[in-house]
């Protein structure tokens, strides 16, 4: 990834930059991870979208309380990603509906885009970073 | 562990001097803090202090440098959402030295 | 016996294997990223549903909460505190993680 980062810098043009993320917000620690690298490559200022698939989405859910669990509540965050000038935000139409999730589930606004959709913006990006 | 001593009890702090229980802060803490920088609080300092503990409470998050000012310049107006009014008040940087005073993290995107 | 289930069902078959092999009467505990397999309106909730009756479902409240998810948990699933976990432990004669 590393090497990913410094072809992203070189020569000054803007590229076109998707972060995939697939996995729940919890069990493991790539979703914080994945939204740490997108915060801090915000600063970069390249042309960033980010896709929800798989239990990705569940990143969004609203309402976690991680209270009782004693860890911390990263969902807020994801508000904040508009401010770092990442406003494309979109979230797996099949991944949704396989997981009884809604449009109105989710604690920013997204827009939901079929698995043929995104794959011709994947086709379209410079950059696809995994997490 | 580094330690801060603030009204004779002593208060945990990482090695570039962030408070490592964001819920010990209080008032006197960002004070000495300061004082050990060498700067006094003035209202204008405490105007962005106060900002920045709101902001963490909203959104879990140390605002990067970039992200401050245009959000301070949203609340408090252009004449401070600028970066030459924040350095003043914050020579070491305003995210890194006022997001310390303010008890946070580090800012993230701050390398 | 206690089996606890703690991955998602969407990346691995953790629950799908405890099912297959779980005795008719277990008692079948969803913690950490387990949880999600307590959803209503999924593609899963049919398969827990049938398992349902054969078994009795628990999830944890914690895990629950921390993902959001408490208010669309599967009616029948017994929603359970970090007590009721350690309780469940003490009742049954033992416990499998399926990891």
């Amino acid at each position: 990834m590393a090497d990913e980062m410094d072809e992203m810098m070189e020569g000054g043009e803007i590229k076109k930059l998707m972060y995939m993320t697939r996995t729940a917000p919890y069990g493991t620690v790539y979703a914080l991870e994945a939204l740490e690298v997108v915060l801090i490559g915000a600063a970069f200022e390249q042309d960033v979208c980010m896709v929800f698939a798989d239990d990705g989405l569940f990143q969004l859910k609203k309402g976690q309380n991680t209270e009782a669990t004693g860890m911390k509540n990263f969902s807020p965050t994801y508000r904040a990603l508009e401010m770092y000038d990442v406003e494309k935000l979109y979230v797996e139409k099949e991944s949704m509906d396989a997981r009884g999730m809604t449009e109105d589930d989710f604690i920013v606004d997204v827009e939901v885009k079929t698995s043929d959709e995104l794959t011709s913006m994947m086709e379209d990006m410079d950059i696809v970073l995994n997490f | 562990m580094a330690t801060i001593n603030v009204a004779g009890k002593d208060i945990a702090v990482d090695e570039e001097g962030y408070l490592e229980d964001r819920n010990e802060w209080n008032e006197e803490i960002a004070a000495e803090m300061a004082k050990l920088d060498d700067c006094e609080l003035t209202d204008s300092h405490w105007e962005v202090i106060n900002f920045l503990r709101e902001y963490y409470d909203e959104y879990q998050i140390a605002p990067a440098v970039r992200v401050l000012t245009k959000a301070i310049g949203k609340k408090l107006g252009k004449d401070k959402g600028n970066s030459k009014y924040l350095y003043e008040l914050f020579p070491y940087g305003p995210a890194k030295q006022a997001c310390k005073y303010a008890g946070l993290p580090k800012p993230t995107g701050c390398v | 016996m206690l089996h606890t289930i703690n991955k998602s069902p969407y990346t691995k078959n953790s629950l799908d294997t405890c099912l297959r092999m779980a005795k008719e009467g277990s008692a079948i505990l969803l913690i950490e990223d387990g949880v999600y397999a307590a959803l209503t309106g999924s593609e899963i909730t049919s398969t827990v549903e049938t398992a349902m009756k054969k078994h009795t479902f628990y999830a944890l409240s914690a895990d629950l909460e921390a993902r959001g998810i408490q208010d669309r948990v599967i009616d029948g699933i017994k929603v359970v505190d970090y007590a009721g976990f350690v309780d469940l432990a003490a009742e049954n004669s033992g416990v499998q993680s399926w990891l």
